[in-house]
């Protein structure tokens, strides 16, 4: 792959026992770029962000992320904290999984761990105020605010998360991957059950995200109006397999994806369109 | 009424050496969903950590009470931290992902681990000492009855205030803290935000058993001895404690501490010495038909 590109997935298989849900799938998603993953339900989409964020141990394959600073790292071989403290990988789920106990502004804070347990010296230099520290944990309330102002909760900070509205919950869940400091932000559906004009409003987030951070982001998606308007690169994936990849105007018209979408077979739906045009 | 009085001041003593206890069942109970059946045997070893301590302070010739009680203090927590420490290391870990049961099976384990440790290296024998903190101040007098409250009630009450506005501290306001709510509410979630959720448990139960040696010396201070058993019937008062408050909650192992120190300094002031835990353990099944969270059972906030 192109040394433009900040994940590359080569040959990636996972199976389950005997079903294969992720079969020799190939991709690569491009640095400061917006990538989506799509495809029919149960194509093996979250599967491969399970793969890419550490959640499973791919059955063969290769999955390597190259930061700017160029030194690769094989995702496949990290697990658990590593993937956020060492590969700077972010992601979010498909369900809300805020700490619903915690305040808006906490959470965003929980996501600064590594910076602030960098200053406070393993908890020590922490327990006994150490000026760095104090100076590390302004900064951090100060990013959380920035954050907050952001998606529009400042007002609502102290707030219990799992008090806020279902909108208001998905944007802190994507503010609070961003706190961490990524490099590629893997998000998993995060417009479900937004309205359009929640939807619009995430697609704005998702570019400014990109325009002042310049970070990389690989989303699972099956809001067109969202994938269609933000995305750099498809991929399309069906039965484990990529069928397609492209720009989201090349995708759109690709008979297999139809076909796909449709649930035909391709000569069916290679037969649909060409009547229609 | 000064009976009653004088009751009570003993209850609140009491329940403070609970409560202290109580905390670490429910932290870890929060952030775990385990009960740690070796806590109470950690309490005992606070203390004999305390009386071994003393008596090496005191052999070197310190006589300044205060500065011997700040250093017994300060090493039977860092010792004690310790074995938490290492309990949950070797004995809990290694099954944290194994199935429900085993790492409660193990916890019970390592309770007849330590309390049998303790009986082989210190001896069976129960280790008095003489009073430490002697003195104390008479409240009221009359018909010939006196409340009287000792200087070592107000030092093991005075403690356990201090410690206990320093940790609320620590859980609500600093990194540590933050980490440990976040990994008791979604340990995958706090893993994938960079949180080690391996050290953060490690550390929860380090400040457990750091408050378990607090109340070991309490007990050493205020009843004057200490022996192998005496973790068992205490870790099962504070457990009984814990549950009563509300399992998972913080400011409920500190109430319910206290609620069943002076159920059964009463019981055996009014009623009768024997029958002191039967009072304790009926009030605890009473609450739990009626309020079957706890006193303050709402588990899902305010709790580590």
């Amino acid at each position: 792959m192109s040394g433009g590109d900040i994940l590359s997935v080569d040959h990636l298989t996972m199976r389950f026992g005997g079903i294969v849900a992720v079969n020799d799938l190939s991709f690569a998603a491009g640095r400061g770029e917006i990538t989506a993953l799509i495809g029919p339900n149960g194509a093996g989409k979250t599967t491969v962000f399970n793969c890419v964020t550490g959640f499973y141990k791919p059955t063969s394959g290769a999955i390597r992320l190259t930061p700017a600073n160029g030194t690769a790292i094989q995702l496949e071989r990290l697990n658990d904290f590593r993937i956020a403290r060492q590969a700077k990988v972010a992601r979010t789920f498909q369900n809300i999984r805020l700490f619903p106990g915690m305040t808006a502004l906490e959470n965003l804070m929980v996501a600064q761990h590594n910076a602030l347990m960098r200053a406070s010296g393993l908890t020590f230099l922490g327990l006994i105020g150490a000026p760095s520290w104090r100076s590390a944990e302004k900064h951090a309330i100060d990013q959380a605010k920035l954050w907050l102002d952001r998606i529009g909760l400042l007002d609502r900070a102290d707030d219990a998360a799992g008090n806020l509205p279902y909108g208001d919950q998905r944007r802190l869940e994507i503010a609070r991957a961003m706190c961490t400091g990524p490099v590629l932000l893997c998000l998993d559906e995060p417009a479900a059950g937004l309205n359009a004009r929640e939807s619009a409003g995430l697609s704005e987030l998702l570019l400014s995200i990109r325009a002042d951070y310049g970070t990389s982001i690989l989303l699972i998606e099956h809001d067109m109006s969202v994938v269609m308007e933000i995305s750099d690169r498809i991929v399309v994936m069906d039965y484990g397999v990529k069928i397609a990849e492209g720009a989201p105007r090349e995708v759109r018209d690709d008979p297999k994806v139809i076909a796909a979408y449709l649930g035909a077979d391709e000569e069916e739906a290679i037969a649909v369109m060409e009547s229609g045009t | 009424m000064d009976y009653f009085a004088q009751q009570v001041i003993n209850g609140i003593v009491l329940g403070s050496i609970y409560g202290l206890i109580a905390i670490g069942y429910t932290m870890v109970y929060g952030i775990v969903g385990m009960i740690n059946f070796a806590h109470g045997d950690i309490f005992m070893i606070g203390g004999f950590i305390a009386l071994i301590s003393f008596l090496v302070l005191v052999s070197i010739g310190l006589t300044a009470i205060p500065l011997i009680l700040l250093i017994v203090l300060l090493v039977s927590m860092a010792i004690t931290a310790l074995y938490g420490w290492t309990v949950e290391r070797i004995a809990y870990r290694p099954l944290r992902h194994s199935f429900r049961l085993a790492p409660m099976l193990s916890a019970i384990g390592m309770s007849f681990v330590l309390s049998n440790f303790s009986q082989v290296a210190q001896g069976a024998r129960v280790k008095p000492v003489p009073p430490i903190i002697t003195g104390g101040y008479t409240l009221l007098e009359q018909n010939g009855f006196a409340v009287r409250l000792s200087n070592a009630q107000i030092v093991v009450v005075v403690t356990t205030i201090v410690l206990l506005a320093i940790f609320t501290w620590l859980v609500s306001r600093t990194r540590l803290g933050r980490d440990m709510r976040a990994c008791e509410q979604d340990q995958t979630m706090a893993a994938l935000l960079g949180v080690d959720v391996d050290r953060t448990i490690s550390m929860t139960f380090v400040i457990g058993a750091a408050l378990a040696a607090v109340a070991g010396m309490m007990y050493l201070l205020y009843y004057g001895l200490v022996d192998f058993f005496m973790g068992f019937v205490a870790g099962i008062k504070a457990f009984t404690a814990a549950v009563l408050g509300g399992i998972g909650s913080l400011p409920g192992a500190m109430l319910g501490g206290l609620a069943i120190g002076l159920i059964e300094t009463l019981w055996s002031a009014y009623f009768s010495v024997e029958y002191k835990d039967v009072a304790a353990f009926s009030i605890l099944i009473i609450v739990l038909i009626f309020l079957p969270t706890g006193l303050l059972g709402r588990p899902e906030v305010e709790k580590v």
